[in-house]
Formats: structure tokens, C-alpha cells, sequence
């Protein structure tokens, strides 16, 4: 038995329903991780060559954006990844800014919000030390494509997440899972930070062989929704990133294959 | 005609290309003998001598005209953009995408040939990715894939000002239009070789839309409306970012006399501007902002991405109204800024009021209109029947000028009550009711007055209760007056 949900047009997925609340919590390493299940997924971007729906396997997300206080511990295991220690080629100058020194977050605000000014290089290691990986791109869009639960009729996603990019960064960055949780029970996905994925200079890059794609009017040509203003803005944000570059309001969240937990 | 540079941009790439080659050869250095200023050729075009740092000035400033050319220099532009919320109309705020800080964003001047060297920051507080997008730039994008910028981050890029010409501004990151409505787009002014005429006053006007989730007028914060953008319907349509941005106290100023040159820029993102200065002729337009320039014209089109400078000389003092005049937008949605202007009148040019006259419609015309000129007669009716309807028809027809009390305004309106000159009548008053008075002075009670009355359209039975009522009122004494006394005067 199962409920297809349809996803903006864009995505359908099939979830079972009367899911194991436990199956989750099997390995500690999946532990604060929801099970994204397998669905297809029609991408924002298309391409001649490629088929319009993709399918995207069963993975783990984290529930949450890895904290300040996560990341912390990770600096202290790591002190390589210590502001005054980091190389610039792995972090720009404004790398963990936010924080008064080396091993010291300083404001106690912020300890539950998620970690940002936090390089690609950065994030893909403390993934690594966790166990884990970051997400890819279509891997983090299809999860973030899902609606948040109990969301009313007619209202859109779109609308939702436009909302946030209007309004100017708060002076104090609200913790984790304080905007929505979705119905694959992962939270935040939109409305508190923009977040790297491992393959964010793919739109851009030889990889896909496109041009700059989101600089100018042309932006809308070869989109599956020329109204889905939210991911253009997306798109273009990881058009403008390097690995090394550190933004105000760019953290991340780990992401985990489930072939690695079978025995 | 002095115009902006007749060559083509051909011509001028051409001259690129070889000036390349000559510094393949030769090396650059000052040492390099190019051809020096006032010369129409182009072959300096590839040389640069010189770097400063532009000066950028916020609407309605433009900075000051650059000195006389003499060969490319280098330009630096810092340009940091800023999202921050500012007032959009009165009790309106809105969360704007600026170039600097504010909208339009700066006026960039440089000169034909310049190597300009655009250094855009994106504040490290804002959410957004940005980019800019100049119609100055022959290149992809027009910059705007070298300056894809994130937060916290300052991208360089440059650029051979090959062209003169004004030209707009903008940021072009996805999705753009929305870049656009928030408020990022502004001037860039590419000032030919040989400068331009001097004036005595320059501004900077930029006219753009904004589309907010709550109607025009609505307080506080407002948001974005994509649906709107997408149907091309704003709330608001404004000169240089918000109502009333320069109007009143914040209005253009000149001097009778002054040569004003205006650069305006229509950000759009979608509207057409028909750029009109109310009680003004531009006797220079540079169409589009390019080098074709027209002459005595009213009102210019300035599409969206596009731009103008127009030009005019105040012959008056006053104030003048500057507008999109489609003119609703100027009216309804905010596109209006003024120039005040100050000094003495020229009467020969413009009077100013010289009289106000009532205007009266001919009175032969009205009378045929009543039906009661060819009808059957009207039976006699008694007095009180008469003073009754009479005092409703005076309270419709008469009492604004002649007063309930009769007596009405000194200087204006001569009293009817005890008025010698209405009891003294032969024909009662009626030729006056029937015809109206045009003009000519009267003496009422001793006093003078602008005999103006209008005709009024009124039948013979209700002239005569009308006539009934105020010959019978205020202390005025005399017989009921019946409607075939009024038809006998109609129709002699």
C-alpha cells in the first residue's frame, strides 16, 4: 500500500505508508537522519539528452543543518580545519567568522543554528569524519521539492521559500528546526540557510557542458518551470560559488547511501 | 550639429584591432607617439594613459563633466550591493536590491575608449547572489558572467567603452526581472570625445516599477508579487525609487535661464516610459540615448533597458511637473518628479492668467431646448402655490450665488432682497431669467457689479413661481406672476 504524492508538478514519489518510526534509528550513523525514499524526479534543469524524469535512489539526509556546536567538535578532532590553521585554498578569509576565536563560538545563540561561512572543502570533510557524504545536487532538490506537512491546499512551496529570500538576514541566525519540517521529516530545507551540495558547480561547469546559465534573460531557457522563481535563485547561488568561498548564509547537512548500512 | 561621434562602432573595432597590433609591436609605454586628442581618429583607442577612480553620484547628481579628452584612461567603478529595506512610498517599505545603496543606483561617467574596470561587492550581509549586466559592455552578458558575485565577495571584470551613449545598468542574476522590479539597475553615461554642449544644470532621473503583494497605498512592509510582475501590472511606478523621491521638497531646482540637460534612464522591468516635462519643449532629445538627436519634441519614448537625455532651457519661473505620461502612472502610481524653477516672468512668453470670464453657452440654443416654448399655455396658479414651488427652485438655481438670505455677496453677487434694480424692472425680472446677463455692468442698491448671470434652462411656469417666490421674499412686495407673462417675453 502506498500514497503517490505529486511534488509541484515536478516529482512524484512513492512512500510506503505505516513506515517503521524505528527502521530509521538502526545504526547510530543514521541516527538524526530521515529515509529519503527512491522517487523520480523531473530536474529544474533540462537537458535534449537526458530523460525527463530522473530516478533517484533511497538515501539518508540529515534531519537538520549541521550546528555551530556540531562543527565545533569537529575543529577540535581536527584542529587542521581551525580558523588560523585552514588554508586559504581550502577556506576564504571569512571562513567560521561568525565565531569569536579558533575553538571558541562566542555568542551562546547561535551554538543550535546551522554553521555557515563554512567552505565547500570545508563541509566535504567533516561529512567525511562523520562517515558520511554531502548530497548531491538532485539528491538535495528532490528532498527539498518535498512539502512541508500539513501544508494547505492550493498554497505553494514557491511562495513559501520566496518569502524568506525577501527578507533581509536576521541579525541572529534562528537554530535548526525552527521553519518547517517536511513529509519526508527533514527540516529547514528552505527558509533558514542556503545549502552546498557536492556537486554545486555542475550547472555551470564543463560537466554538463552548459553555459553560464543564470546570468541573464536566457536563465529561463532549458528550465522545467520558468515560474519556479526559488530555484533559479538556487541554481544561480551555486553559479556564483567557488570551493574555497565562505558565505553569511551558506551551511550544509550530510547525506548517507543506504547501501553502506546493509551487513 | 554638435552630436555625440557620427562613426560607426565598425569603424571603431577596427580601430581596436590595429592599436592591439601596434602595441604587439611596439610595447606599451608613454613613450608610444599616438595621435593626440581633439583628433577624430580612433587609433588610440587601444592605448591607456592613466587610472583614477570614477566618481559616482547618487539620483538626481550627476557628476560633473569629465575634462576635455585627451586619450583612454583607466576607470575604476566600486560599486558594493546592498539588500536593505527603505520607504517606497509614505508608511510603505519595501526590501530593496540596490547597487550602492540606493535606487536608481550610481551615475557611472566615463569617456569613449576608456578602460573601465567595474570592481561589484556583494555585501556580506545580504542572502542574494548578484551580477551587473551594462549595456556599455560588448561582451557576453555584458558582464554579467564575470561578476556573478555571492555574499561576502567582490568580482572584477573589465571593459573597452567602444561606444558613447547613454546606457543602463542591471543586475542579472536570476531571475532577472525580479532583480530588476527590487530596485538593482541604474546609469552608465559614456561620454563621447568631444564632450557635450555645456548646460548649466544636469540630472539624473531613472523611472522603474514595483510590484508589491498589497495595493498601491498599502503600509508597511511590503513584498514582491511575482503574479504581477508576470501580468505587467505594478502598484507603483516611480522615478528614482519612491514616491516622491523629488517632489516638493526634494524637487529638481534651476534658474530662469538655466540650459537643463536631464539623463534619463527606464529600468522597466517591463514598461514602456513616454517621458514628457509638463510646460516644457526639449529642443534636444538624443534619441534613445545614442547619437541621433531630435529636436522640438514633447514627449520621448524611453523603453525599458533604455534611455534618453533630453534637453531644455526655462524660459519661467514655476514648477514643472516631469512624468510618465501614460498618465495614470503619473497620477495614480507615483511617476511624477518635479523642477522647480525660480526667477523673473517673461510675460512675452507666458501670461500667466489673464482673465476668467463665465463661459455661457448661447442662450438661443438653451431656449430651444425647453420644451414649454411651442407647448400649450400653462394655467394661472395661486400665489401660495407659486411662492412654494419658487422657494425650492431658488434654493436649486440661485441660492450659491444670491444667498438663502437674499442678500448676497458684496462685490460678487448683488442682493435681491429691497434690490432697486430687480423690483424696478418692467418685465419683473423675467428677460433677466429668460436670457441671463452678459456682461455688462449693473448698479444695484447704489453698488456695482459684474453683470454676469447665466441663462437659466428653466420652463415659463417654473420662471414664474421662481420670480413669484423672490419678488415676494426678504421684504420684497409685488403681485404673483403667471407663466403666460413669461411666454408673452420668450416669445414676443
Amino acid at each position: 500500500m502506498a500514497i503517490i504524492f505529486l511534488f509541484q508538478g515536478r516529482m512524484s514519489v512513492t512512500i510506503p505508508i505505516l513506515r517503521d518510526p524505528s527502521a530509521n534509528n538502526k545504526s547510530p550513523l543514521t541516527k538524526g537522519m530521515a529515509k529519503i525514499p527512491a522517487g523520480d524526479y523531473k530536474p529544474f534543469i533540462e537537458q535534449n539528452d537526458q530523460p525527463d524524469l530522473h530516478r533517484i535512489g533511497s538515501f539518508y539526509l540529515d534531519i537538520h543543518a549541521v550546528t555551530n556546536q556540531d562543527f565545533m567538535a569537529f575543529v577540535k578532532t581536527n584542529p587542521q580545519w581551525s580558523r588560523s590553521k585552514v588554508s586559504r585554498l581550502n577556506a576564504d578569509a571569512g571562513y567560521l567568522s561568525q565565531w569569536k576565536g579558533d575553538f571558541d563560538i562566542g555568542d551562546p545563540r547561535i551554538l543550535q543554528s546551522p554553521v555557515t561561512h563554512v567552505s565547500w572543502f570545508a563541509a566535504n570533510a567533516y561529512c567525511k569524519w562523520k562517515g558520511k557524504r554531502l548530497p548531491t545536487q538532485e539528491e538535495w532538490e528532490y528532498a527539498a521539492g518535498a512539502p512541508p506537512k500539513g501544508m494547505k491546499k492550493g498554497q505553494k512551496l514557491s511562495q513559501i521559500i520566496l518569502g524568506w529570500y525577501e527578507k533581509p538576514s536576521p541579525a541572529v541566525l534562528p537554530p535548526v528546526q525552527s521553519t518547517y519540517e517536511n513529509v519526508f521529516g527533514v527540516f529547514d530545507m528552505h527558509g533558514l540557510i542556503w545549502e552546498w551540495v557536492y556537486d554545486f558547480n555542475d550547472n555551470a561547469g564543463n560537466l554538463s557542458g552548459m553555459e553560464n546559465n543564470f546570468s541573464c534573460a536566457a536563465g529561463s531557457l532549458n528550465t522545467s518551470d520558468k515560474e519556479d522563481y526559488a530555484a533559479y535563485m538556487r541554481y544561480a547561488f551555486r553559479q556564483g560559488l567557488k570551493g574555497n568561498y565562505t558565505v553569511a548564509d551558506l551551511g550544509f547537512r550530510c547525506a548517507l547511501d543506504t547501501s553502506l548500512l546493509k551487513p | 550639429m554638435n552630436s555625440f561621434s557620427s562613426r560607426s562602432g565598425l569603424s571603431v573595432a577596427k580601430g581596436f584591432l590595429y592599436v592591439s597590433l601596434a602595441i604587439f609591436v611596439f610595447g606599451i609605454g608613454p613613450g608610444c607617439n599616438f595621435p593626440s586628442s581633439n583628433s577624430s581618429s580612433n587609433d588610440d583607442t587601444g592605448q591607456v594613459v592613466g587610472e583614477y577612480t570614477a566618481h559616482l553620484t547618487h539620483a538626481p547628481q550627476v557628476p560633473a563633466s569629465l575634462d576635455s579628452y585627451r586619450r583612454p584612461e583607466k576607470v575604476i567603478v566600486n560599486i558594493t550591493v546592498k539588500e536593505k529595506v527603505m520607504r517606497l512610498a509614505d508608511g510603505v517599505r519595501y526590501n530593496f536590491w540596490t547597487f550602492g545603496g540606493t535606487v536608481p543606483g550610481p551615475f557611472i561617467r566615463v569617456h569613449e575608449g576608456d578602460l573601465v574596470e567595474v570592481h561589484l561587492s556583494n555585501d556580506p550581509n545580504n542572502k542574494m547572489p548578484h551580477n551587473i549586466d551594462l549595456h556599455a559592455v560588448h561582451g557576453p552578458g555584458g558582464g554579467a558572467d564575470a561578476t556573478m558575485t555571492v555574499p561576502g565577495h567582490t568580482s572584477v571584470f573589465q571593459f573597452r567603452a567602444l561606444n558613447p551613449g547613454l546606457f543602463v545598468y542591471h543586475c542579472a542574476t536570476a531571475p532577472v526581472g525580479m532583480h530588476i522590479a527590487n530596485g538593482m539597475y541604474g546609469l552608465i553615461f559614456v561620454e563621447p570625445r568631444e564632450g557635450l554642449d555645456p548646460v548649466d544644470k544636469e540630472f539624473y532621473l531613472m523611472q522603474g516599477e514595483i510590484y508589491t503583494k498589497g495595493q498601491n497605498g498599502d503600509t508597511g512592509l511590503q513584498e514582491f508579487d511575482m503574479e504581477k510582475a508576470i501580468r505587467e501590472e505594478p502598484e507603483y511606478v516611480v522615478f528614482n525609487g519612491s514616491v516622491g523621491a523629488n517632489t516638493g521638497k526634494n524637487a529638481l531646482h534651476a534658474e530662469v535661464g538655466d540650459r537643463i540637460r536631464l539623463f534619463v534612464g527606464n529600468a522597466g522591468p517591463n514598461l514602456t516610459c513616454s517621458f514628457h516635462v509638463i510646460g516644457a519643449i526639449f529642443d534636444k532629445v538624443y534619441v534613445e540615448g545614442g547619437s541621433l538627436i531630435n529636436s522640438n519634441v514633447q514627449t520621448t519614448l524611453i523603453p525599458a533597458g533604455g534611455s534618453a537625455i533630453v534637453e531644455f532651457t526655462c524660459k519661467e519661473p514655476g514648477t514643472y511637473n516631469i512624468v510618465d505620461h501614460s498618465i495614470f502612472r503619473a497620477f495614480n502610481q507615483g511617476a511624477l518628479a518635479q523642477l522647480v524653477v525660480t526667477g523673473p516672468q517673461d510675460k512675452n512668453i507666458y501670461s500667466g492668467k489673464i482673465s476668467d470670464a463665465l463661459y455661457q453657452p448661447d442662450s438661443g440654443t438653451m431656449a430651444n431646448a425647453t420644451p414649454e416654448e411651442t407647448g400649450p399655455e400653462e394655467p394661472d396658479r395661486s400665489f401660495a402655490d407659486r411662492f412654494s414651488e419658487g422657494g425650492a427652485l431658488f434654493q436649486l438655481n440661485c441660492a450659491s450665488c444670491h444667498q438663502s438670505t437674499g442678500l448676497g455677496l458684496p462685490g460678487a453677487f448683488p442682493p435681491l432682497a429691497k434690490s432697486d434694480f430687480l423690483m424696478g424692472r418692467k418685465d419683473k425680472g423675467i428677460g433677466i431669467l429668460l436670457h441671463g446677463i452678459n456682461g455688462q455692468p449693473i448698479i444695484v442698491n447704489g453698488k456695482p457689479f459684474q453683470g454676469v448671470m447665466p441663462q437659466l434652462p428653466l420652463s415659463d411656469d417654473q420662471i414664474a413661481s421662481l420670480l413669484t417666490f423672490v419678488r415676494n421674499s426678504w421684504g420684497n412686495k409685488s403681485p404673483v406672476i403667471q407663466a403666460k407673462e413669461v411666454k408673452k417675453l420668450r416669445n414676443p
